[in-house]
This record gives structure tokens, C-alpha cells and sequence, in this order.
């Protein structure tokens, strides 16, 4: 059964959607969006360093995307320039940097479409492997810390004085967002990651009355995604990435109509 | 005297300085179970600074702070919940600690909202949010309470059944609070400790003293100082509607 390659997408998306749910939830809570894009654009760098040095591109994906949180971190205690610039200059300059390596790469060929859009043909039982397995290690992590985060995103003081450690939670975090986007980045691909995390928490940020809710809609409509997604990349010969996030903007706007309905209701 | 085991949290000069300016500095002062320490001073004299310090939110201080008690229920001065949290007053109780519905209730009760459980924060008004605020902190049953401005946006009646509350907690669970209030009148008659701020202690001591001190009289002015005052009468008697003065 895993011999086809469609079956394989479709059991790599599903683990994918099950973590970016909760996940999600965090990115949009924090307001992280920027901050999942920068990690997203230096993924690049993280693979045409596993090309260049025929290393795993998942670990080398999570190793880059980490070391760049770090760099974050420094450079928002040196500087005082915003968050947004900061995180601009990162994204930014990382992404340059992968594609100049790339340049000089010129021996190895690159699938570079495949690379920022995602490609389901690529997945293989290896990879099934990491996403599983760094999938479920990424979901008990996050159940670990969920107490200190969720209290610390609803607010810091309040989780530091009743003895919650945010600061510990939060970069326990930040190395999460690197791992889910080094396990997703062959389905996804690297441009469309941070749309996997925000639009199906988005969805379910319409639709439902209480955190625990949001996280559940927000996985129901991460695998929707996946698999409207990807029978359609299938149907019309699509990219893997853009056709799931396709979808999950379908459930969005489908999710608006409920928001407009439950406002009707209250008048 | 108390012993020093009554100590739950004790600030040595403590100080707090942001971007080479002082908030505060040189604040010594120490909460004990079953006492309620109260901060007064002007706007931007550091109150909520330095609950921050004893609360350890603040970790580069001057100065030391000692706490010894790790159950703690704090009422932050603001907090704000953004839309994109989908958070019910239910989902606020167990925030930072795990409490069974009994508990949950219990303390909602005691506030007076128990019938917004199931509301969603964000449709709370200012008065009924303060009030969930201290059912959360109380709920716990903290050894350590910090309240500021605990009141804020409650109407009057409200304010001073919270204020009983709040001395009734103190009394039934031993619990030390650190409050801060603007509210001169209904402080003072149950506090047992009064700390004067403006950037540093200015004076400190039981509500009576206090208000005899000049820097309070000069920073609050004379009227202040005589709202005070009338708590070192005793109400021995009661004006009745038609003017007769009643013994009681």
C-alpha cells in the first residue's frame, strides 16, 4: 500500500495537519505569523546545506531554522530596531543566502518548484517516518509546556508570578515551530508552511467558543485540507502545497458564513 | 513581634530601573500570613513596580527580594484578551492551576458572578472582569495574595462588599495580601500596614501613622490625611433621619 505514492502524501498530510492544528493555534494566539515565515524562508538554507553535505533534510532544516530563532533572540536584545524589521532582515536574508548556495550547487539538480510549493511525489516511507514520529515527539512536548504557554499567552506577568517559567516555555516553543517545519517542508514546501499553521486555526477561530474547541476545529480542518487538497493535486495535476492551502481558504470563507449567521442570531 | 516563619515574601532596598530611569528604589517591606500590607502614592510613584519586584515578574533589580511561598494569586493593574483567544470565564479559573468545578464555583460565588461562567471574557464589563480576576486569584486558596487596584471599574456597593472579601480571605485562609488601592476611605479601616510611595518609600507604618506623617499630608494633601483620621474614632453612636444622635 505504501508503494503508491499518492497513499504516502496522503498519511504524511495527515500527520502533518494533526500537529500544525494545535500548533496553529499558538501562531495565531501569539501572533507568530512573521515569526513562522522567517523559520520557513531560512528552511532553504537548511536544505541546500543537507544537499551540499548529503545530510538528512529534515534534521538539517530543524538545525538552521533553530539556530535562527537564536539568532533572533540576540539580535532583539542588541538592537532596537522592531520585531518586524528584525524578522524581515532574517527571513530575507536567509532566503538569499540558500539560493546563492544554491548557485554554487551547480552539480546537484534542484527541484526548486517542489522545493518552495511542496511535492508529494517526493515523500517516501522515510520520510513518513519523521513526520510520524517528530510529529507525535512535537505533540507531547507541546502537551508538556501546554499549561506554562497557554497561561503565559493569555498573559506573561500573570504566568511568571503564579511560578509558570514562560520565558522556558516560549523557547521550548520557538524550537517546536522549527521542527514542525523542518517535518512538513517536502509536503508544504517552504513558501506555504506558515498558511498550513495560521489559515485552519483562523477557521476555527470563527467557529468555536473556547480554546480547546479551536484546537480541535483547527485539526478537523487541517486534514479536510489535506485531503480536499490533495485529491484535487491529484484530479488537476496541481502542486501538493497550494492545492491544500487552497482548500483550507475554501473552509475559511466557508467558516465566515457561520460568523455572519451567529451574529444574525444575536441581534 | 512575628516570627520570621510568618514571612511569605520580604523586599531589602529593593529598586527597579528601565531604560536608565528608576521606577522605584529603596523599597524595604515584608508581607506576613494573615496581614494586609497596602501601597498608596500618586500615579507613576511605582506601586505596581514594586508588586512586580515581590511577585519576581521584575528579575534585574536592585536591592533582594526573599520569597517563600510559591502560592501565589496575583490580580494584575491591566490585562487585556485579544479576539483571536476564544477564552470563557470557566477556561480563565484553571489558568495556572487545576481546580474541580466545587472550587471553580466557590469562588465565583464569593465575587458574585458565578452566573457569567459560561460567558466568554471578552464580553465581560470592566466591573464584572475585575470581579472573575479575583475569583481566579482567590480561587486556589493562595498563601500569597497581590492585588492591584483589585476593584477598579466594580460599582460602590460592590467595592466595598470586595473589600470585606478581601479581609475576610485574609482572616479565614492566613493568607498575606499586597494591595494596592487608590481608595483612601475603605483601605485604611483593614489594613494593617501602610507603605506611602513616590519613587521610594516615603513613609511607612499602621494606617495612623501615616497619616499624622507630613510627606503624606504634603503628598496627598490635608483632606487626605483626615479621611484617614476618622478611623481612629469609634463609632459609638448613630444619627438617626430625624437628626437625634443614638448610643449605640
Amino acid at each position: 500500500m505504501l508503494d503508491d505514492f499518492f497513499i504516502r502524501a496522503l498519511i504524511a498530510g495527515i500527520g502533518v495537519a494533526i500537529v500544525t492544528g494545535p500548533l496553529g493555534c499558538f501562531v495565531v494566539w501569539r501572533r507568530l505569523s512573521y515569526f513562522g515565515d522567517t523559520l520557513a524562508h531560512s528552511a532553504l538554507l537548511g536544505v541546500t546545506l543537507a544537499y551540499s553535505m548529503e545530510f538528512n533534510i529534515a534534521f538539517s532544516v530543524f538545525i538552521i531554522s533553530s539556530l535562527i530563532a537564536l539568532t533572533l533572540i540576540q539580535l532583539q536584545k542588541r538592537t532596537n530596531l522592531p520585531g518586524d524589521a528584525l524578522l524581515g532582515l532574517l527571513a530575507h536574508s536567509s532566503l538569499a543566502v540558500g539560493l546563492v548556495v544554491i548557485g554554487f550547487l551547480s552539480f546537484i539538480r534542484f527541484d526548486i518548484m517542489g522545493l518552495l510549493f511542496g511535492d508529494i511525489l517526493a515523500v517516501t516511507v522515510n520520510d513518513l517516518l519523521i513526520i510520524w514520529i517528530g510529529g507525535a515527539l512535537i505533540l507531547l512536548v507541546l502537551k508538556l509546556i501546554w499549561k506554562s504557554l497557554f497561561a503565559s499567552t493569555v498573559n506573561y506577568e500573570l504566568a511568571e508570578a503564579e511560578g509558570l517559567n514562560p520565558d522556558r516555555a516560549k523557547a521550548i516553543f520557538t524550537i517546536l515551530m522549527a521542527a514542525i517545519i523542518a517535518i512538513s517542508i517536502k509536503m508544504i514546501g517552504l513558501l506555504l508552511i506558515t498558511g498550513m499553521l495560521i489559515i485552519p486555526a483562523a477557521m476555527a477561530r470563527n467557529i468555536s467558543s473556547s480554546p480547546q474547541k479551536m484546537v480541535m476545529y483547527s485539526i478537523i480542518g487541517g486534514l479536510l485540507s489535506v485531503i480536499l487538497g490533495l485529491f484535487s493535486s491529484l484530479e488537476f495535476n496541481t502542486a501538493s502545497g497550494p492545492s491544500i492551502i487552497a482548500a483550507s481558504l475554501f473552509l475559511f470563507i466557508l467558516s465566515l458564513l457561520n460568523i455572519k449567521q451567529s451574529i444574525k442570531l444575536k441581534n | 513581634m512575628s516570627s520570621d516563619q510568618n514571612i511569605l515574601v520580604k523586599l531589602n532596598k529593593a529598586g527597579f530601573s528601565l531604560n536608565n530611569k528608576w521606577l522605584v528604589r529603596g523599597v524595604s517591606l515584608q508581607v506576613e500570613k494573615g496581614k494586609i500590607v497596602t501601597l498608596i502614592g500618586p500615579n507613576g510613584s511605582g506601586k505596581s513596580t514594586t508588586a512586580k519586584i515581590a511577585l519576581g515578574i521584575y528579575k534585574k533589580i536592585d536591592g533582594s527580594v526573599e520569597k517563600y511561598t510559591n502560592n501565589i494569586g496575583y490580580v494584575p493593574q491591566k490585562i487585556s484578551i485579544d479576539w483571536t483567544l476564544p477564552l470563557r470565564v470557566n477556561d480563565f479559573m484553571v489558568l495556572t492551576e487545576s481546580l474541580n468545578k466545587e472550587s471553580i464555583d466557590e469562588a465565583l460565588s464569593l465575587t458574585g458572578v458565578i452566573h457569567l461562567k459560561d460567558k466568554n471574557l471578552g464580553d465581560l464589563s470592566g466591573g464584572e472582569f475585575q470581579r472573575v480576576l479575583l475569583a481566579r486569584a482567590i480561587s486556589k486558596k493562595p498563601e500569597l495574595l497581590v492585588l492591584d487596584e483589585p476593584v477598579q471599574g466594580v460599582d460602590f456597593t460592590g467595592e466595598i462588599a470586595l473589600y470585606e472579601l478581601i479581609k475576610k480571605i485574609s482572616d479565614e485562609l492566613n493568607c498575606g495580601i499586597l494591595l494596592i488601592s487608590h481608595d483612601l476611605h475603605t483601605v485604611m479601616s483593614a489594613t494593617d500596614h501602610v507603605v506611602c510611595l513616590n519613587g521610594h518609600v516615603c513613609c511607612s507604618g499602621s494606617p495612623m501613622d501615616v497619616a499624622k506623617n507630613n510627606e503624606y499630608k504634603a503628598l496627598f494633601g490635608e483632606q487626605a490625611s483626615q479621611i484617614l483620621s476618622r478611623y481612629e474614632h469609634r463609632h459609638d453612636h448613630v444619627h438617626t433621619s430625624e437628626g437625634e444622635i443614638k448610643k449605640n
